[in-house]
């Protein structure tokens, strides 16, 4: 079996100017950190960045839109990097609010080959936003289209060569959803092994999902507490 | 106004008192990440997190952290017997198809009728929608833990929220650190006055009318 193990500038040839860009983690655990890092490096930029937040200040998936790499942004939560509302309020930075849930699930849509998804109107979803309205089993639902991206980075504990992953606790969060929603999927890895030795009944993402997997620089966890 | 660690304490420690043994509760970001350190453990209570986890524990002893395992807010926790990690979409499964029994949720200003703004202050801060808008239209209960005031000193509990709604008619009752109030359809019932406010420092620092409840507690 071809090994779909490669190094994370190779792996990050795949990301150019311009991209709409999935990012997994969830407040700074379970981000793939050192595909970010690549990516600063390589100067790529004017991006769409898709991902449940905006990290933290420089650190993390934050980086990428303190260094103003990203044009748009599609989240949930920007708190936590004051980066993010700045630039929104200069105008340097769109960004597009989704309830978290919604986010998710809109993330999953694109990833199983779904058009949209129907969620309930007034959760969240300003009417600008709202695409469209219908009604379906006597009750109104706007239909929330699905998100997919060119390329999808994420963070997991353990692969094997094929991209089988598996995840670490609270590190999953949105990963498995955005492995599956990307047209190009990079994982980066702590512990990647011959394709064999992981317990099928334990793999999360199936690597039909994943097209590489890197070995990651480490980092994780810095700035969690 | 910002709260001294005793007085978000003492919110939580009541928020508490409104979870019964064998619940499944979410905790928000802010003063509701310190709920769960206020219930016995053999209650069985199931702490939900949003990012993926059904079982969180009491916060860990410093130095025993795992760099993998935060709740939502990204304060690091421990996990209760039971527990279990899935992805946010299985998350916000668990919530939207009625299976959490309460959340305590923070915010920046609350409604007589309950309507949550807990997203944004225009031109000043912006903090993003979160998961609060569907914890709150899902949630069997919504409980906002907060502050009863603003930087300002000004009310936080209003007829209209100014700012941006997260959510319409949700709040099912407010705890702050002077009191606790329940959301009816009649309007905002006090039901608590918290040590060592008066009843005049609540109903004064409140910018809605407040029904006095006829079992109206005056709390040590």
């Amino acid at each position: 079996m071809v090994s779909k193990l490669i190094s994370i500038e190779e792996a990050v040839d795949q990301v150019r100017d311009g991209i709409r860009l999935m990012v997994g983690g969830f407040g700074g655990i379970g981000t793939p950190v050192s595909l970010i890092d690549m990516i600063l490096q390589k100067g790529i930029q004017d991006l769409t960045l898709i991902g449940n937040d905006a990290g933290f200040a420089d650190q993390g998936v934050g980086k990428l839109i303190s260094h103003e790499r990203v044009k748009r942004l599609l989240t949930t939560h920007i708190g936590s990097n004051p980066d993010a509302g700045r630039q929104m309020m200069e105008g340097k930075l769109e960004v597009l609010f989704y309830p978290q849930g919604i986010l998710a699930e809109k993330i999953r849509a694109g990833g199983v080959g779904l058009p949209a998804i129907l969620v309930e109107p007034d959760v969240g979803i300003g009417p600008s936003q709202q695409e469209q309205l219908v009604r379906y089993a006597g009750k109104n639902y706007v239909i929330e289209p699905a998100l997919t991206a060119d390329v999808g980075i994420v963070y997991a504990k353990q692969a094997d060569t094929y991209g089988n992953l598996i995840y670490e606790k609270a590190a999953r969060n949105i990963n498995p959803l955005v492995a599956m929603a990307g047209k190009i999927t990079i994982a980066e890895v702590e512990e990647i092994l011959p394709a064999g030795e992981l317990n099928p009944e334990h793999i999360v993402t199936p690597g039909i999902f994943v097209n590489y997997i890197v070995r990651t620089s480490g980092g994780m966890g810095e700035w969690g507490f | 106004m910002g709260l001294l660690i005793d007085q978000r304490n003492m919110i939580a420690r009541r928020a508490a008192r409104e979870i019964l043994p064998g619940m499944t509760v979410n905790l928000g970001i802010g003063i509701p990440e310190m709920v769960a350190d206020f219930l016995p453990s053999e209650w069985n209570v199931m702490f939900h997190s949003v990012n993926g986890i059904l079982g969180v524990g009491p916060f860990p002893v410093q130095g025993e952290e795992n760099a993998h395992l935060s709740n939502a807010g990204g304060t690091p926790v421990t996990l209760h017997s039971g527990a279990s990690f899935f992805d946010s979409s299985v998350a916000y499964g668990m919530v939207r198809s009625g299976r959490v029994d309460v959340a305590f949720l923070g915010a920046l200003q609350v409604s007589q009728r309950g309507d949550l703004a807990n997203w944004i202050v225009p031109g000043k801060r912006v903090y993003g929608i979160g998961g609060g808008p569907e914890l709150a239209r899902y949630a069997k209960k919504v409980i906002v833990l907060m502050s009863h005031l603003n930087e300002m000193n000004e009310p936080k509990i209003l007829r209209e929220c100014e700012l941006p709604l997260s959510a319409k008619s949700c709040v099912d009752m407010i705890i702050t650190e002077r009191a606790v109030i329940e959301v009816t359809k009649q309007g905002l019932c006090l039901t608590e006055v918290m040590y060592p406010y008066s009843l005049e420092e609540v109903v004064t620092k409140t910018g809605a009318p407040l029904i006095i409840s006829e079992y109206l507690q005056m709390v040590d």
